[in-house]
């Protein structure tokens, strides 16, 4: 459904309908859905359910084969003491590893995670839209069935909204029926809670599938407001088109209780219909072995410890 | 599979309630005169949880001539920051059974346990802190050269917020100097009792607080004792002019505080999902059971189906039952009589041709319940755009210009509270100044604190509580 | 030998001078009996147009600027200058008392007007505050004026205890319905025609001349009243006016001071509003 045309009068139009976002107010709604209490049978669903949204993610300059190797068999299978723990949603690296992982997951059962690829220079974004556009390309080419673009906040806080508009066209037109496009809106530069829902709503009517937080090198990334005022955005898309819209925070969700919020968020927003891991991914490293030891111990009972979870 | 809550009921353990319960008179629990006793009850589950002693004439008489002792020989003489420690002892015993007080209150109330650990109980041990820091600084308070306390005052709380309510009258009387004989609510005596223990705790002295359970016979001996000063009241607007027509010709002064029909006015601009979420807390924050609530929803017509959609969506996601559940979001209506009251009045909704609506909602077989429910279609005609429902019950009206959501709001007798929700700051000022209300929240509802105001206009009573303002009403040549 | 032109006391509503409805007047006696005039004895329907025309002047009037407040009453301050003659002369017939002392009462009178004048742009800050919530909103608290206030001054002043309950309740923003003094009523008078040529907007202070102990009941239980100034009442009537007057919780205060900011304060009410602080 065509929204927007990519003009500077239609995007300015389009985003200057959306409601305000009032900070306070915001907050205090994420707080407030902070304090559920998850326990027994819903903690071990949610505990499982996060497994299975995890984007397991390493993006490092010292990454190499072996590393992202190592990763793809703990995706697969996260504790290999216990085979009933699902595999997690998605392999996500930089393009130039997209290859490696792919080969790696296919060889060892995991045909069924997909790869996704960091594109368009990230984190920064700082690129011509040529380069932007052959960083996308490469990834595909190598078996990326996910794109994770960034914004280009420099063009989004200065004005330029068509600039950012018609990259995430470019970039959507590149992954075609290849691959799901994810736009990260680096919330943390984007700074206001207004800007956030602008910027989503920009990413979705441009044509991303997923709306992501954060790249994981700025901070804040994924806290609990800015997730909110995302699955609120998405949430209004599908009452305006019908279209659902997945939501991938990144960046500093670590434990349990983090991930367990987040689902509370979307079960309490977006609605149930968002908790498959086709519309909601966490994009985390650490986050797996947490869940893993609290899956430990709603099984055995005991509390338990980081050398009974594999280091990666 | 869905994301279902599992029970998380807070334990009760860390409560331990008596059988039985007498009146806290000049530092002990001592017997009623006469025999006479009442369950209070759980109302989530209609369990009797204690029997208490039944306060007639007599041992409220008892109970003055206890405060009037404690006052002129011991009170009113010490030094104001002594008096002021004994405030901040008893601000940190709250605080340090500040779990067992949430549990109590919810087991008495039937509120849910995360509105009395997140905000009944902190806010009243936030009370007890303020008001300790003025008992030196009285002088500073506004209230003219020679700021004196009244002397003894008779204090009656309502039962929708027993502990922040008696925090709110027992506080501020303690700091300025005065003693205290509080009735509890005859529904909610429970954290009263516990209070009167933390008394015991912190060693203020005996008689300073009194506290007399009963009904509004009791009550009503305490008003008109010859040796009360000051009469603080908080309940409904009936019994407020009640009590102002008793004190008439007596010369005691009266601080009350009534009931209330907020008006909550959403403007076309407004930051929509918040204002959603300043709705559902306006009306359904303690089960409706608040004198603030924005009970009256004024909607821009040019916005009104989209809102409230949003709004039924939002309710839905309300979740009713065990208040002792963390999740719980709506918990038990507080008494029989309570809740037929609602019922009653909603069922005119109805007969007055409002649209009513509620989520599908299962409601416990036992205890009091009343689901979320909104009414569309009211008109300012309407009994349920008028009377005070004191219930999880919402009435929306529309406006077309924001002078005509200005005259509707004010267009009832009662003026406590009303919120307002635009992004437009020079609108927001000026609805703030044209609204009748002691307090308005604008982009907001429902907040509450020690150094904030609070008090109504027209027929929502007298005086204010809380901060400069609230302390002068304990002040003879204060201000009011 | 000149016959000199006697005034007729008539009410002050809405800014005109009517004749009480009821076509009624009583007789008013100097301190040795001697007839001195017949002002209007106003009936419980003029009471209901005073009542009428203040509500319709709060608007305006609570509206305004402080500031063109303060102007106005120190404007009736300069009118009451150039009519004390007129003051002391009514003051010293009715009270029986000496030119010099009925000259003092009416020169407090004006320096009240003055003082309270100062006041009007000033309550709010001596009065009002910012109020350091513990969460991030911005909350204030202002003090308003409370409605249509019905005052019923000392009865043994003419001027001063008039002008003391006025003067508070007016500068405050409050518009008022005035019942003098029952013995001493022809200042009240004199001083609705200085108000009348003051700037005060019409309907703002309305005064009737009558009988207290008739006009008093109706003030206490006019559902349109929201204050009363009840120094002039006796104790009877100020309980019988407190129990009628809590059918609408009407603000009932009685004074023993006067010249004080709790006499405005008394005839206000605190608002606090919330915001909250974000970006």
């Amino acid at each position: 459904m065509q929204l927007v045309e990519g003009t500077d009068s239609s995007i300015r139009r389009f985003l200057k309908q959306l409601p305000g976002v009032d900070q306070v107010g915001a907050e205090s709604r994420a707080a407030m859905l902070g304090t559920r209490s998850i326990k027994t049978a819903s903690k071990k669903w949610a505990i499982d359910c996060a497994i299975s949204m995890i984007d397991l993610t390493t993006l490092e300059g010292s990454d190499t084969d072996g590393k992202v190797k190592a990763l793809c068999t703990k995706a697969v299978h996260p504790d290999p003491t216990d085979p009933t723990v699902p595999s997690v949603g998605a392999i996500c690296v930089y393009n130039d590893k997209v290859a490696t992982a792919r080969k790696h997951l296919d060889a060892i059962g995991g045909q069924s995670i997909p790869v996704a690829a960091v594109s368009t220079a990230f984190p920064s974004g700082r690129a011509s839209l040529e380069v932007k556009k052959q960083d996308t390309l490469d990834a595909l080419n190598s078996g990326a069935t996910e794109i994770d673009m960034v914004i280009d906040r420099g063009a989004f806080l200065s004005g330029d909204l068509v600039k950012v508009f018609t990259e995430i066209v470019y970039i959507k037109e590149l992954c075609g029926d290849r691959a799901h496009l994810k736009v990260i809106l680096e919330t943390g530069e984007l700074v206001t809670l207004d800007n956030v829902r602008k910027a989503s709503h920009l990413a979705m009517a441009a044509g991303a599938d997923f709306i992501k937080t954060s790249t994981g090198k700025i901070s804040p990334a994924a806290t609990a407001p800015v997730v909110l005022v995302m699955l609120e955005a998405v949430r209004d898309w599908y009452e305006m088109t019908g279209i659902r819209i997945g939501v991938k925070p990144a960046g500093g969700i670590r434990t349990t209780k983090d991930a367990i919020k987040q689902l509370v968020l979307v079960r309490e927003t977006a609605g149930e219909e968002w908790l498959t891991p086709k519309l909601f991914r966490i994009g985390a490293s650490a986050l797996l072995n947490d869940l893993l030891m609290q899956r430990m111990k709603l099984r055995n009972g005991n509390y338990a410890g980081p050398n009974y979870v594999t280091l990666d | 599979m869905t994301f279902e809550y599992s029970p998380a009921p807070e334990s009760t353990a860390i409560v331990d309630i008596s059988a039985q319960y007498g009146l806290f008179i000049n530092g002990k629990f001592v017997a009623a005169k006469g025999s006479k006793t009442f369950n209070t009850i759980n109302p989530a589950t209609e369990k009797v949880l204690s029997k208490i002693a039944y306060a007639q004439a007599s041992d409220v008489d008892k109970a003055v001539v206890a405060a009037r002792s404690a006052y002129t020989k011991v009170w009113s003489k010490m030094a104001p920051q002594e008096r002021g420690k004994y405030l901040f002892r008893i601000a940190r015993i709250m605080q340090e059974r500040a779990r067992e007080f949430a549990v109590l209150e919810t087991m008495d109330n039937g509120k849910p346990i995360r509105e009395t650990r997140d905000i009944d109980v902190p806010l009243a041990a936030a009370h007890f802190f303020y008001h300790a820091g003025w008992a030196d600084k009285l002088k500073y308070a506004g209230a003219g050269d020679n700021p004196r306390p009244h002397g003894v005052v008779g204090q009656i709380i309502p039962w929708n917020f027993p502990l922040l309510m008696l925090a709110w009258k027992v506080a501020p009387a303690l700091a300025t100097g005065n003693t205290v004989v509080l009735k509890p609510a005859e529904t909610t005596p429970l954290t009263a009792l516990l209070f009167a223990e933390v008394c015991q705790q912190a060693g203020l002295p005996a008689g300073v607080v009194n506290i007399v359970t009963g009904d509004g016979a009791t009550g009503s001996a305490l008003v008109n004792h010859p040796d009360i000063d000051k009469i603080a009241f908080t309940g409904s607007t009936g019994v407020g002019k009640g009590i102002a027509r008793a004190i008439a010709g007596t010369g005691k002064s009266a601080t009350l505080e009534l009931g209330g029909k907020g008006a909550n006015i959403v403007f076309d601009d407004s930051p929509i999902d918040q204002t959603v979420e300043g709705i559902v807390s306006g009306i359904f924050f303690n089960q409706g059971h608040v004198c603030c609530a924005g009970s009256r929803l004024l909607v821009q017509e040019n916005v009104h189906d989209e809102l409230i959609e949003k709004l039924k969506r939002r309710i839905s996601q309300i979740r009713v039952g065990d208040p002792l559940d963390k999740n719980t979001d709506l918990g038990a209506i507080n008494s029989a009589a309570q809740l037929a009251r609602i019922k009653e009045i909603s069922s005119s909704g109805d007969a007055e041709g409002a649209h009513r609506w509620s989520p599908e909602c299962t409601l416990p077989e036992k205890g009091f319940w009343y689901p979320p429910t909104i009414f569309t279609g009211v008109t300012q005609a309407n009994r349920i755009a008028q009377e005070e429902i004191f219930g999880p019950v919402l009435s929306v009206l529309t406006f077309r210009t924001p002078q005509e959501a200005i005259d509707k709001a004010n267009n009832t007798p009662y003026g406590l509270s009303a919120g307002v929700w635009t992004e437009k700051g020079s609108r927001i000022l000026w609805a703030a100044k044209q609204l009748k209300a002691g307090v308005i929240w604008a982009n907001t509802f429902n907040k509450f604190d020690p150094a904030s105001p609070f008090g109504g206009y027209k027929e929502s009573g007298w005086g204010r509580e809380g901060g400069r303002h609230g302390l002068a009403a304990y002040l003879k040549g204060g201000e009011k | 030998m000149r016959i000199d032109i006697r005034k007729t006391y008539k009410l002050y509503i809405g800014g005109a001078f009517p004749r009480s409805e009821s076509g009624r007047t009583y007789e008013v006696t100097d301190a040795k009996s001697n007839f001195i005039a017949n002002p209007a004895q106003a009936s419980r329907k003029d009471l209901r147009d005073a009542v009428t025309a203040a509500r319709g002047a709060l608007g305006g009037w609570s509206g305004a600027t402080a500031f063109n407040r303060s102007q106005i009453l120190y404007r009736i301050a300069e009118m009451m200058e150039a009519r004390s003659e007129e003051f002391v002369e009514e003051i010293a017939l009715l009270e029986g008392i000496s030119r010099v002392a009925a000259k003092k009462q009416v020169d407090q009178a004006i320096d009240a007007w003055v003082w309270y004048s100062g006041w009007c742009d000033k309550i709010s800050t001596v009065a009002g505050s910012t109020n350091p919530i513990s969460g991030p909103f911005y909350n204030f608290t202002v003090p308003e004026s409370v409605g249509v206030v019905g005052i019923f001054p000392a009865q043994k002043s003419s001027l001063l205890g008039l002008v003391q309950a006025i003067a508070p309740v007016v500068a405050g923003g409050n518009t008022a319905v005035v019942v003098a003094s029952q013995k001493f009523p022809l200042c009240a008078i004199t001083l609705s025609e200085a108000l009348a040529t003051s700037d005060l907007p019409g309907g703002v202070v309305n005064i009737l001349t009558g009988i207290t102990s008739e006009l008093a009941p109706w003030m206490g239980a006019h559902m349109d009243v929201d204050a009363i100034d009840a120094t002039g009442l006796s104790k009877e009537l100020d309980k019988e006016v407190r129990i009628s007057g809590a059918d609408n919780l009407k603000r009932i205060h009685k004074f023993s001071s006067s010249d004080t900011p709790q006499r405005m304060l008394a005839f206000m009410e605190y608002k606090t509003v919330w915001h909250p602080i974000g970006i």
